[in-house]
């Protein structure tokens, strides 16, 4: 058992209210700089939607992701000896028209226009080249299901979806959708460190975050390629690729990170897992049938005394322990099962997870045009699901609808013993079958009510001590130098692109 | 001094001096500018033909000059059958063409995207100028003065060595025609160009690439003392 520990995260879609105030947290602080302007390395998409860049599921188009081959996986992109036969033109490579190109607006103009009849207008230049251009796309242009005969018909995920199902989902009654915030996932067995060339990618031991050595980048890109999330992205300016950082220098002083920290819906959670290293490759390759639960296997009990001795002689700090063990990430993954992580057949075993939205698959508009969420009907006839639970099974659960059934239904005994508690207006006998059925107790639902409904900053935001001193330690000479710092070293030349 | 003297005596001197120099400070001082500063993130179908023609056409030439510099008696006992002769100068010739059609592409492809104008900096401009010449002048002597791959080993091997050997012996070039001269000389002047162009990014071939492992942990706790 090698023991190691990953700054975890878990996002409750049903909170999510697609504000985009996370999105543009990111971009104000790290991606507003020439050559990163069409970068979200936090975005929010609506589902079912082709999302952001286009269809960045559909892996025939991207190559993404790990693809099973005999017993063990390999790159989908590349592989040792293609990677340097595609070195000079890379196949697969994202275009910038596959993400949008950015604009901004000659706001001059409506300053400078000549006295007329005619309001001036202030058309839209590219942010690349300059020059006037005609918008076509955006890094939402389906909010909100906008253009939905163009973009949600083409969502990769209708793939296993029947005819019926798929018209059901577009009549006009039934219209639905919800959001998906999307960060890197900081994968245990990321994609993009692996079909990096140069080696310039890595996951830091004490964390797990997946950080990109600029300095060691050399513009070859299969880590956009690779990525099936496609959260690596290439800076056309500087000639490097970035990605999301988690916000490094804000967790280690203490902060989460800032998509985190400006959640409106507070839908994030963070905390730290511990995880046997031992297993991913073994779990990276199973079958997809077991990809979920080997996954959730995978992450173990803070609380073993087993776990806990073979962490500290890896050389977890007990500090991080002891975090883990408040971990909300590892309540909801681990103790309560609700948590799936999304498109875990990419087999990179994403460390970002989901709490599957529940009320776009109840909800529906009554006889007498009122919105309604009963649950009964829920049971006794799936098909009233307004969201198809293949489609929710294609995203968070590998295809298997029974996973994404368990949440479900768990979702909803707590909805339901909650209910029965505060308005008093459900049949107690249908509480008690609920909780039979899911295996929750009356304590559980009350704790996974309060940490869904009323957590605390501290409570969802759960930051281990990162211990950057002992890093400071390692350096010779004055550890004051770095006094009120975060990270160490940095560029020692401006980022500037290479002659 | 001659002209011929200068030129082919020192001018070399010069070029190497300023390329190791200036390579070393390069990446001793600003390692995050080494890049093959790839442009396919904003135009991709052209940059396939070009790229692909271009890097294929003048590996394969360089790798030729190469040899032909270090081993070139392997050449010479190749060329001793007339046919083989004829085989390894149709090669040389169509990689030469290949190369000089891929730059062709290349540069069109540069001058004629808005977006790829945006990111090309005067050292392109120089270096796609001289690239050209380069080619232009190599394959022009491949098509007038014939069997090449065997008089290089007569002139330009010598050459190459006297200068590496600090006895540059310029009689060994001072006959060759004014197309090979130009062609000599610019390669000079493209080896000086090396650290102050994209040109550095055949340092960073990743070839450890096909023995590492997938994955890449890095360890704070774990590293070394760091100066
Ligand atoms: C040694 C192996 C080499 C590798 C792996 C390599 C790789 C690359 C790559 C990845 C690009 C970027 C293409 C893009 O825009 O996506 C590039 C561009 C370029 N390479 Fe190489 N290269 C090699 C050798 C050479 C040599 C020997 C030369 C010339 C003497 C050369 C000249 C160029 C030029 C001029 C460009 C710019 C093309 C353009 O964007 O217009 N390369 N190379
Ligand atoms: S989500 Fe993509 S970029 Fe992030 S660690 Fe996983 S493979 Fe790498
Ligand atoms: S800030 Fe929170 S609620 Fe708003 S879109 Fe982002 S994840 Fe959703």
């Amino acid at each position: 058992m090698d023991v190691r520990a990953q700054v975890s995260m878990m996002f409750h879609l049903d909170k999510c209210i697609g504000c985009h105030t996370c999105s543009v947290a990111c971009k104000n602080i790290w991606t507003d700089r020439q050559g990163t302007e069409y970068m979200w390395w936090n975005n929010v998409e609506t589902k079912p939607g082709t999302g952001y860049p286009t269809k960045w599921e559909d892996q025939e188009k991207y190559k993404g992701g790990w693809e099973p081959q005999g017993e063990t996986i390999k790159l989908r992109v590349t592989d040792k000896f293609r990677g340097l036969a595609n070195i000079f033109h890379q196949p697969y490579l994202p275009t910038i028209d596959d993400y949008y190109e950015p604009w901004t607006y000659k706001y001059s103009d409506l300053f400078d226009a000549p006295a007329g009849d005619d309001q001036p207008t202030a058309r839209p230049i590219s942010m690349v080249t300059g020059e006037n251009m005609d918008i076509n796309a955006g890094p939402n242009w389906d909010d909100d299901l906008g253009g939905s005969t163009v973009y949600a018909n083409n969502d990769p995920n209708f793939e296993n979806l029947n005819d019926a199902e798929k018209q059901a989902l577009f009549e006009i009654e039934r219209l639905v959708f919800f959001y998906l915030p999307r960060i890197c996932n900081h994968c245990l067995n990321p994609a993009c460190v692996a079909s990096c060339p140069s080696g310039a990618l890595y996951k830091r031991g004490e964390d797990g975050i997946v950080l990109l050595d600029q300095e060691v980048c050399r513009a070859w890109r299969f880590c956009v390629s690779a990525c099936p999330y496609k959260k690596s992205y290439f800076n056309w300016k500087t000639g490097k690729s970035e990605k999301c950082i988690l916000c490094f220098p804000r967790l280690e002083s203490g902060q989460p990170p800032a998509c985190f920290h400006s959640c409106v819906g507070r839908i994030r959670y963070l905390g730290v897992v511990l995880y046997d290293a031992d297993k991913i490759e073994a779990y990276a390759s199973a079958p997809k049938e077991k990809l979920l639960e080997l996954q959730r296997e995978m992450i173990l009990d803070p609380h073993d005394p087993a776990v806990i001795a073979q962490a500290e002689k890896n050389g977890v700090d007990f500090s991080v322990i002891e975090s883990a063990q408040k971990s909300p990430v590892y309540r909801f993954l681990k103790e309560w099962g609700l948590a799936l992580p999304l498109h875990a057949e990419y087999r990179t075993l994403p460390m970002l997870f989901y709490i599957p939205p529940l009320l776009p698959v109840l909800g529906h508009v009554d006889k007498k045009g009122v919105y309604n969420v009963d649950a009964e009907e829920y049971f006794t006839s799936m098909d009233k699901a307004r969201i198809p639970l293949q489609y929710l099974a294609d995203l968070f659960a590998a295809g298997d609808q029974e996973q994404v059934r368990s949440v479900m239904e768990k979702l909803l005994t707590v909805r339901m013993f909650k209910r029965l508690e505060e308005v008093d207006d459900v049949d107690p006998a249908l509480v008690d079958s609920l909780l039979k059925k899911t295996g929750l107790t009356a304590e559980s639902c009350e704790e996974i009510y309060r940490l869904t409904s009323l957590p605390t900053f501290d409570e969802r935001f759960v930051i281990p001590p990162m211990h950057r001193e002992y890093a400071a330690e390692l350096i010779k000479g004055d550890p004051y130098t770095f006094k009120s710092e975060a990270g160490i070293g940095g560029f020692k030349n401006t980022p500037d692109r290479g002659l | 001094m001659t002209y011929d003297e200068f030129l082919f005596g020192a001018f070399p001197y010069v070029c190497l001096v300023v390329a190791i120099v200036a390579t070393i400070w390069r990446y001793v001082t600003d390692r995050f500018s080494y890049s093959s500063l790839s442009s396919q993130f904003l135009e991709t179908r052209q940059l396939f033909w070009g790229s692909t023609a271009w890097h294929i056409g003048i590996l394969g030439v360089l790798t030729a000059h190469l040899v032909g510099f270090l081993i070139p008696q392997s050449i010479l006992w190749w060329n001793m059958e007339p046919v083989r002769l004829y085989i390894l100068e149709t090669t040389g010739f169509v990689l030469g063409l290949l190369a000089l059609v891929g730059l062709f592409l290349l540069i069109y492809r540069r001058v004629t995207s808005s977006r790829i104008r945006k990111v090309t900096s005067l050292m392109d401009t120089v270096l796609f100028a001289s690239l050209l010449l380069q080619v232009v002048t190599g394959v022009w002597t491949a098509i007038f003065y014939r069997w090449g791959s065997s008089w290089f080993s007569a002139f330009a091997t010598p050459y190459l060595w006297s200068i590496l050997e600090f006895r540059p012996d310029v009689t060994l070039v001072n006959s060759l025609p004014l197309m090979v001269k130009i062609h000599i000389l610019n390669a000079f002047f493209l080896v000086s160009l090396f650290p102050f162009t994209r040109l550095v990014h055949m340092l960073s071939v990743p070839i450890p690439y096909i023995w590492r492992p997938h994955q890449i942990m890095r360890w704070n706790r774990r590293q070394q003392i760091i100066d």
